[in-house]
């Protein structure tokens, strides 16, 4: 190999068991996360063909998008959504697959749980039926959401074809100001790009932003890389990447961490490394945002007015905010909000339960809000227990939820009602994600928190020291 | 997942000028849970064609008799968002085999072709003049040729060429999918696999 690899360049070619010519690589992937939703029609395909699971230890199935987040001990009551359930333990049962189901230790949203579990590894090549897999890239894996044809493919093969996609990189140097996030500098740059804007590549992000900021961080950023239409996002691995994952179940262990560490520690770009787009920003030009319409990339700072037009043309500006119930030149500041969300694979961590706490401390949840707390895992849930953050949150009037997707695609019963607006840490503010008509506005945990306990869009930073 | 071959495709084009169509509008969660793949046409874009108590609205193209065809034409970034392949399959299940537009969402585009739909990538200014050709005369017939690569309105005399890696287009003109052939490469994935870190 060459000087001028980047990080993708060199996890990409590892994997490659074969190129078709003018046709895609086949890739060969590590590890496989299946969930109930987007695999019983794989599996059903498998049986038609009658095929087993090819490499059943790379490959694990938890249940959380059609969960519910209250009385997970009772049975699931809509009778579709059980079916799902159950069809999963059947099919994992079947092709020897371990399952963490409903009320499992190890269960929580497939994003949350792969990390916590050291099934997320630097270098490794990470696919699961969902678009948010891009997570995982946090760690410096190649890690990307599937379909459900694909998912038949790599259980039964273990590979995907894929043509290999472009590389772009996303520099950002300097420091936060106070008050902005991970999930600040991300919507600023899907706002930058639009959601189209990275379509077809792999991002790379680099600068002291990104190695300043924790896994929890890191891990919030890839995941919304998907939200500007790449492929993936990752970071390389480094000192942090690796204090996370030592000890956990499913990393390697002993000889097999040296090995890893050999291999891993190959894993940046190198200095000529060849990127098609790369994009430069400054950390100090970023300010808290928040969405104002029907996706990721429509996004402001706090001190900016809904813009007149956007990329998506007119109508479909107009058509937005109609939607939405907004004017252009509005601030978003002050508007009234019903609903609150606290979770998913974008912003379910430990760590964004704590920013919260730290906001709403003292204060009490606003009477007009109907908030969802939900962690991404029962891990999750466990931590913010035991080091006290649960309890400042009850403090303050709320009720912490049982893990998984929940509000985030509202394919359970948290949705949000027709026309209501909900502040929410999630990924998408598409019409009708978070139920039929519902309006959402995405942000921060902290800003999330602030309107929990005023009732309206409010400006962070006057709670934080 | 087997599916009819496509070869060449003569309809006329259902108009959804529309830009960031994501999947949650194509198929919203709600009826995602279902574990077997049929009937998700009658969902297809569910909330646009359906009010909240399922009364028609009437104004959605689908719902337009003026239009109909097996050609949906839609706004650029059509597919954005979730990956799930239910978009895909709700789109062939109503009964489109083509999409043409200037730009697909990835993850969208790939299932699609894994399923046996042909998006067809145009530019900008011929989706225009398709648009314009279509609310002229909705039944203009549109011709997509898989074996030439073109799109064709005869009528208007408006012609493009479409790309396609030549590995999908001899598998959708044989119905074929990736499975098939991954599964006669077995031997060399195994001990592909046994050289794997992880
Ligand atoms: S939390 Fe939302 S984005 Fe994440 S896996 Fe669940 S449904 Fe997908």
């Amino acid at each position: 190999m060459g000087n001028n690899l980047t990080l993708f360049d060199k996890v990409w070619e590892s994997h490659v068991v074969k190129r078709v010519s003018d046709g895609p690589d086949i890739l060969f992937i590590d590890r496989h996360l299946v969930h109930e939703v987007t695999s019983p029609v794989a599996f059903q395909g498998m049986k038609e063909r009658n095929i087993k699971v090819l490499f059943p230890a790379r490959t694990f199935a938890t249940a959380d998008h059609n969960t519910p987040t209250i009385n997970q001990h009772l049975p699931v009551k809509d009778a579709m959504s059980a079916n799902q359930l159950k069809t999963l333990e059947k099919n994992t049962e079947e092709h020897d697959i371990s399952y963490w189901g409903l009320g499992h230790k190890k269960n929580g949203i497939v994003h949350v749980i792969g990390p916590e579990n050291g099934i997320t590894l630097p270098g490794a090549t990470i696919v699961c039926g969902d678009s948010h897999t891009s997570t995982h890239g946090a760690f410096g894996a190649i890690a990307f959401g599937i379909g459900t044809s694909e998912v038949e493919m790599v259980l039964s093969t273990q590979c995907v074809m894929q043509m290999k996609p472009k590389k772009m990189r996303i520099n950002i140097d300097g420091s936060l100001k106070k008050g902005v996030t991970p999930k600040d500098v991300a919507l600023f740059i899907i706002s930058n790009l639009s959601t189209s804007g990275a379509t077809g590549c792999f991002v790379e992000y680099s600068g002291d932003v990104f190695s300043n900021m924790s896994m929890e961080g890191r891990m919030t950023v890839c995941n919304l890389s998907i939200e500007m239409g790449a492929r993936g996002g990752m970071i390389a691995p480094d000192q942090k990447t690796y204090e996370f994952l030592k000890e956990k179940e499913f990393a390697p262990k002993g000889g097999k961490w040296k090995k890893a560490m050999e291999y891993w520690s190959t894993l940046y770009s190198d200095e000529n490394a060849i990127f098609d787009v790369e994009y430069v920003f400054k950390a100090e030009s970023i300010e808290p945002m928040i969405t104002y319409g029907t996706n990721p990339g429509m996004a402001i700072g706090l001190s900016k007015k809904i813009p007149k037009s956007a990329q998506g043309g007119e109508n479909s500006h107009t058509k937005s905010l109609t939607y939405m119930g907004f004017n252009d030149g509005e601030s978003m500041v002050g508007k009234k909000i019903d609903f609150v969300f606290l979770g998913s694979c974008t912003n379910g961590r430990a760590e964004d339960f704590s920013a919260f706490a730290k906001v709403v401390k003292g204060h009490q949840k606003s009477k007009n809000v109907t908030a969802w707390l939900v962690p991404g895992s029962h891990f999750v849930a466990k931590e913010i227990r035991k080091n006290g953050v649960a309890k400042t949150i009850e403090k303050a009037g709320f009720e912490i939820r049982e893990p998984g997707c929940s509000a985030c695609l509202a394919m359970n019963d948290d949705k949000v009602p027709p026309g209501k607006y909900a502040i929410s840490t999630s990924n998408r503010n598409f019409e009708g994600r978070q139920g039929p008509g519902s309006r959402t506005l995405l942000a921060s945990p902290i800003m999330v928190a602030a309107a929990a306990i005023t009732g309206k869009i409010t400006d962070p930073r006057k709670y934080i020291d | 997942m087997a599916y009819e071959p496509f070869t060449i495709l003569k309809s006329s084009g259902v108009p959804l000028p529309i830009e960031n169509v994501d999947t949650d509008q194509i198929i919203p969660a709600r009826f995602l849970k279902a574990t077997e793949r049929k009937g998700f046409g009658d969902n297809l874009f569910r909330d646009w064609r359906y009010n909240q108590d399922d009364t028609i609205i009437k104004d959605f193209v689908l719902n337009d008799p003026t239009y109909k065809g097996g050609i949906l034409v839609a706004g650029k970034n059509f597919g954005s968002g979730s990956s799930r392949e239910h978009a895909a399959w709700s789109i062939y299940d109503y009964g489109f085999r083509c999409i043409i537009s200037s730009f697909f969402a990835d993850i969208f585009k790939n299932n699609c072709l894994n399923i046996g739909v042909l998006p067809v990538k145009v530019e900008p200014t011929f989706l225009k003049d398709l648009y314009e050709i279509i609310y002229e005369n909705p039944n203009t017939e549109i011709m997509v040729d898989l074996p030439s690569q073109l799109v064709l309105v005869e009528e208007n005399n408006l012609a493009a060429s479409f790309e396609i890696s030549s590995y999908k287009k001899n598998n959708l003109l044989n119905g074929f999918d990736d499975i098939d052939y991954l599964l006669n490469i077995k031997n060399e994935i195994n001990d592909f696999a046994k050289k794997t870190l992880f």
